[in-house]
């Protein structure tokens, strides 16, 4: 099976989903003989990044570069990744599941007259197909979805579906093949302008290793400042669920779950959080899932490695004072 | 501005999900539904463009008999009229069928605006807006959370991931996805509730649109999801269990 995975990198820098797509694909290419998997890199100036990706264990790597490609519009990256397609005619096309890949790989797929099934946890390789993992009822259920009809089929896979670190490297850089990319300004609609945040402080909780969230449990405001300490000492950052957020006691930009961001640190530790699917979906990944809530019933035990019940007013003073003493 | 916004019904948020013996989908009888809560936020802010611009707002629903009640909701909460697509089995069709049916009964008019919200809180494919977009012919952007109409072109506030925005312009007639929380959606009044009566639905079967399509994937399976994980409890004092944990984190899980 030929494989094709479309990365994202924005000025530069690589989206952590990227090589877990990548990931993605070497499995589903181990398991089905001949296969050979090709990685895409788009952009302008994106050379440098062609070559970093053509140190995994790829096939090929194809360089689609252009000027109008410079800033990402719908417009742009279809056209050219069209052309891609056309040239590397591959069968199964893989993407991030990224706010971008949902603002324009469904166009893509549509405009070859495909489907796509995105937002996918994992899959599964049957005898004659690949059936694929989504959640459905914003995680509540989850389904198989197979493809129906000729390829190319497109995937598009959630953050933290798979393990990023378990990439593995060629013996030999790939071949980096580059995509003559027909592009014209008045077949771009749609203008971007600047990209700005809107928090003082903003952070990008998506490349933390460590995160220590709070959840409703730590009740006020004040008391905020403990686990903020407790995330410092443990060399993390600090994440809260909507609820907390709402109430306007740490920003949005820390939020984690399905309107916040959604993240795969190696270690994540629950204080005070029940685990509605809404903040789970977006934190179930990590690698590593501590959660202290006092309620053992609480849904966030059902994704936990370690659990401990009890009252995280005893338990972060004690964690502290643990670390602290080191 | 003539504006349409695709509104979808889905069981509602508390509602306890029963999947049927065949795996196919879940069990519909008993459950409530409501309109889903980003195509909420979407109607919200094609009544604010209305009121502030002029023009007007179309609800369109795809659904069995049930999704009209939607249609009503929009109507009592200010749009004018209303669209509604019939299909029994509306939930066996792919993104791509339903895009292409939305689109046929939309192409019958010509909109300067098209809405929906970002994803549903049912299937949550996430692609209806731009599928719609490719299939009209028109320019989009997605998870928008501020809308300003620069007589022909559209300003828009984009949401990326990670605290993130941006600003983008596009000429119209566009299509947008709206994101949960780009305003404060309004409840419909009793003189709404009204006046809605009065207002026209106008009822399309999907059949009649005559549009070929071959689906392109299908959902075998519907499942509650397993525990994918074994939780090893500790216990003890708080100063114990934070020892022990921390023993278990630096050499067992090895993350510290």
């Amino acid at each position: 099976m030929n494989i094709l995975v479309i990365t994202e990198q924005r000025e530069g820098k690589w989206n952590a989903v990227s090589s877990e797509t990548l990931v993605a694909a070497q499995q589903i290419s181990a398991a089905q003989s001949g296969s050979r998997v090709t990685g895409a890199v788009i952009g302008k100036g994106v050379r440098g990044l062609a070559e970093e990706l053509a140190a995994s264990q790829l096939a090929e790597v194809l360089l689609v570069e252009h000027d109008l490609l410079e800033r990402y519009t719908p417009d742009g990256f279809t056209i050219a990744l069209r052309q891609a397609i056309t040239q590397n005619k591959p069968e199964l096309v893989l993407l991030p599941h990224t706010y971008q890949v949902r603002d324009y790989a469904p166009k893509l797929a549509a405009a070859l007259g495909k489907g796509m099934i995105a937002d996918c946890v994992g899959y599964r390789a049957d005898k004659d197909k690949i059936v694929f993992v989504r959640q459905m009822f914003q995680g509540k259920t989850a389904a198989d979805v197979s493809f129906v009809g000729t390829a190319p089929w497109f995937v598009s896979f959630q953050a933290g579906a798979f393990r990023g670190d378990q990439i593995a490297r060629g013996a030999a850089p790939a071949p980096i093949t580059p995509v003559k990319v027909d592009l014209q300004p008045e077949q771009i609609r749609t203008k971007p302008l600047e990209l700005f945040r809107e928090a003082k402080q903003a952070v990008d909780l998506t490349q933390a290793p460590i995160l220590v969230a709070v959840g409703r449990g730590i009740k006020a405001p004040e008391n905020i400042p403990l686990a903020e300490k407790l995330a410092k000492l443990m060399g993390g950052e600090l994440a809260a669920s909507r609820p907390i957020c709402d109430e306007g006691w740490l920003p949005m930009d820390r939020q984690i779950g399905s309107s916040g961001q959604t993240v795969a640190p190696k270690l994540y530790l629950a204080l005070g959080i029940s685990g509605a699917i809404q903040h789970v979906v977006g934190m179930k990944g990590s690698r590593t899932i501590v959660a202290i809530n006092k309620d053992q019933n609480a849904p966030i035990f059902e994704v936990a490695d370690y659990g401990i019940v009890g009252d995280i007013f005893e338990l972060i003073p004690a964690l502290t004072e643990a670390l602290e003493k080191k | 501005m003539k504006i349409a916004v695709c509104v979808k019904q889905v069981p509602a948020k508390d509602a306890p999900l029963h999947i049927t013996e065949t795996g196919a989908w879940i069990r519909e009888t008993d459950i409530g539904f409501e309109m889903n809560e980003p195509d909420s936020f979407a109607l919200e802010e094609a009544l604010r463009l209305k009121e502030k611009h002029g023009g007007e707002v179309v609800a369109l629903s795809v659904g069995p008999e049930r999704t009209k009640q939607v249609i009503k909701e929009a109507l009592a909460k200010g749009a004018d009229r209303g669209i509604h697509l019939a299909d029994d089995k509306f939930f066996q069709l792919d993104p791509l069928g339903s895009a292409k049916s939305i689109a046929a009964a939309l192409k019958k008019e010509s909109f300067d605006l098209i809405l929906t919200g970002l994803q549903s809180d049912d299937q949550g494919f996430g692609q209806t807006g731009v599928l719609l977009a490719e299939l009209l012919g028109l320019p989009h952007a997605t998870i928008i959370m501020q809308i300003e109409v620069q007589g022909p072109r559209l300003k828009l506030k984009r949401e990326l991931e990670a605290g993130w925005f941006q600003w983008v312009e596009l000429p119209l007639p566009a299509v947008l996805t709206i994101q949960s929380g780009i305003n404060k959606v309004r409840y419909a009044s009793l003189k709404g509730i009204m006046a809605a009566k009065k207002k026209e639905i106008a009822v399309i079967t999907r059949e009649s649109l005559g549009i070929p399509h071959e689906p392109t994937q299908r959902v075998e399976r519907i499942y509650v999801p397993q525990k994918a994980k074994h939780t090893e409890f500790i216990d003890g004092s708080p100063k114990e269990a934070a020892a022990k944990l921390l023993e278990k984190l630096r050499h067992e899980a090895r993350v510290l």
